[in-house]
């Protein structure tokens, strides 16, 4: 499916038996991590963060990377699933007495997200590229302007007094279920139809490829899973409004597509992850814990001169980092390779679909 | 009954008449070129009969079920199968894939089935990937599989692009400049290999082709287009010999 590395070198050489273990072992330390409180409340957000950050990455990589389309409006569906959610668990589900319901509002969340994505896979059909880029902006400026003028959901004020039902087995079970999901989306027949789009829609078409019906759940499948990233958010935070839910947003989850790489779920996985640890690394007070260790002449200087306006700086960091990786590697950390365990079985075996072992990768040869 | 006739099929791109009147009758099994100087609308015609372009006026017709108005990819699930006179090869997918996803329209599971890899789509993936290898094995180009389609040599890449076409599993077979870029010796290779996959899989192939060499060669019947028109239709020693289709290729005699 995604282009073998051409150097040879296998990533990990599949040992797949430990998926499993690995997935067990998640689920447990998910329940284990909050029953004894470990290490403190702070790390714990963070991971959910992570978590919720690698969903919005996945499901964006989805349009933007193995597509090829550059979509912003991934915001806008976080906020549908954000406020459907919310307002099913304020004022519809009894989850107070019954927090097992929660995963409803976080499907149905997904499922309205997901309801919406026709807005912007129709024009998709017609409109490619730059063009399509300001249509799904506009869309996201769209929802943020509905939501603002709607009383109701709270107008531009936002919701407050959200539960905080997102826990960090929640988070687990989804995080996980949208890798499954969008890594078996991309290795089937609709994926591989993804795929030829991106490289060459008109031939595509020509190949039989049903292009229209594509691009309708390629854009579902995202918008369902921006949809459940944002649900989930908005049980974290415990308030919304229209403004988390800007174009800053948007510009921070393609930050972690590009950075991870594009057409990677290894790389999205990545790239969220670093992107969301860095942030909170390079606050004032993480950077000054982390480096105490350091003896005094040293870290006195270092605190004064650039840790404690770090708080400035982390915003230009950031950006930095983007412009380095653009310049040495375009498509990002993993940019159309894959980790070999993402890969299914029956491709492997083919002979494609991720980074070959050296003794099966033979160059090209013409004959 | 023909296998693919076209009746009156004109084009025009804005007022610009591309194709005039256009009539075929392409008899199924047959080897048929299109011939005609630069910008006369041969590959216009492909992309009338493919669906890229609709007819402004006329009819296309493909074992009598009207393809005007379709859409490409409904027109190649018919059957019918083109390359492309500059190669449109995905040329980041490997080699298997580009092959495999020729099979898009014969896959039978849903995206229910496709997203939580259930149902018909372990048997329906093993069917496509080995349909796809033996496939890529009959064009020896199975020791391939998984490199990127972009980084083949250029003939390799034009003799993929007839893989890709040859897993939708076509009968008629549009095959558009495939000697481009070809040297006398590939040449007389490209014939050999055309009479073949044209026997072995029982196609019907249209061509459309520059290099005289190949047409005269295998085209048992010609058609020669000029400005949208059509200028003369026959066997290649009539057409060797019309004095229309000389003139438009070599000019008019000089007067005295």
């Amino acid at each position: 499916m995604i282009a073998p590395l051409h150097d040879g070198r296998a990533w990990l050489t599949a040992q797949r038996w430990l998926l499993p273990v690995l997935l067990l072992l998640g689920l447990g330390l998910s329940f284990a991590i909050p029953q004894y409180n470990f290490p403190n409340k702070y790390i714990q957000l963070i991971i959910m963060y992570v978590g919720i950050n690698i969903i919005l990455t996945v499901s964006l990589n989805l349009v933007n990377g193995y597509m090829g389309e550059f979509s912003l409006a991934h915001a806008g569906f976080m906020a549908i699933g954000a406020y459907t959610a919310a307002l099913l668990t304020m004022r519809v589900l009894p989850v107070a007495d019954y927090p097992w319901l929660f995963p409803l509002a976080v499907l149905a969340g997904g499922l309205m997200a997901a309801l919406f994505s026709f807005l912007v896979a129709i024009p998709s059909f017609k409109i490619r590229g730059d063009y399509l880029a300001i249509i799904t902006l506009a869309f996201l400026m769209i929802v943020k302007s509905v939501i603002e003028n709607i009383d109701y959901l709270g107008g531009p004020r936002g919701m407050p007094g959200i539960r905080k039902l997102t826990t960090l087995p929640w988070t687990f079970f989804w995080t996980v279920l949208s890798v499954w999901a969008v890594r078996n989306f991309v290795y089937s027949n609709y994926g591989r139809g993804v795929l030829s789009i991106r490289e060459d829609e008109i031939a595509s078409d020509l190949m039989s490829v049903n292009t229209h019906r594509v691009k309708f759940l390629a854009f579902a499948l995202s918008a369902f899973f921006a949809g459940v990233a944002g649900a989930l958010f908005a049980h974290v935070l415990q308030f919304i409004s229209p403004r988390v839910f800007d174009i800053i947003k948007t510009t921070d989850i393609l930050i972690m597509v590009y950075l991870g790489g594009i057409a990677s779920i290894a790389g999205s996985m990545l790239g969220a992850t670093v992107f969301t640890v860095l942030l909170e690394v390079l606050r004032p007070s993480n950077t000054a814990a982390l480096l105490s260790w350091l003896p005094d002449f040293i870290f006195d200087p270092l605190n004064e001169y650039f840790i404690q306006h770090l708080g400035i700086w982390r915003m230009v960091i950031m950006p930095l980092l983007l412009v380095l990786l653009m310049l040495f590697r375009p498509r990002g950390i993993m940019g159309l390779r894959e980790f070999g365990w993402f890969v299914p079985r029956l491709d492997r075996e083919a002979g494609v679909g991720a980074v070959l072992p050296e003794k099966d990768h033979e160059p090209a040869r013409s004959q | 009954m023909s296998l693919l006739a076209a009746s009156n099929v004109s084009h025009y791109f804005g007022g610009l008449c591309a194709v005039a009147n256009f009539n075929l009758a392409l008899q199924a099994g047959e080897l048929m070129g299109i011939i005609g100087p630069n910008g006369a609308g041969k590959t216009t015609i492909f992309n009338l009969i493919t669906g890229v372009y609709r007819a402004t006026e006329g009819s296309i017709e493909f074992n009598r079920t009207e393809l005007v108005g379709k859409t490409p990819h409904q027109i190649t699930a018919l059957r019918i199968a083109r390359t492309f006179q500059n190669i449109r090869l995905f040329k980041d997918l490997s080699v298997l894939d580009n092959v495999r996803i020729a099979h898009y329209s014969q896959v039978a599971y849903n995206p229910l089935e496709a997203l939580f890899h259930v149902g018909r789509y372990q048997r329906e993936e093993r069917r496509i990937i080995a349909h796809s290898r033996e496939l890529l094995a009959m064009l020896k180009l199975d020791h391939l599989v998984g490199e990127t389609a972009g980084n083949l040599p250029y003939g390799l890449q034009r003799r993929l692009e007839i893989a890709r076409a040859l897993a939708i599993g076509p009968e008629l077979l549009l095959l558009d400049e495939p000697a481009a870029g070809m040297n006398p010796n590939e040449i007389d290779r490209l014939m050999e290999f055309i009479r073949w996959i044209r026997q072995e899989f029982k196609l019907t192939i249209l061509l459309i082709e520059h290099q005289m060499k190949l047409v005269m060669g295998i085209c048992e019947r010609l058609l020669v287009l000029d400005f949208g028109a059509t200028l003369a239709e026959g066997t290649p020693p009539e057409i060797q010999n019309n004095p229309k289709v000389l003139e438009a290729y070599l000019g008019e005699e000089p007067v005295g």
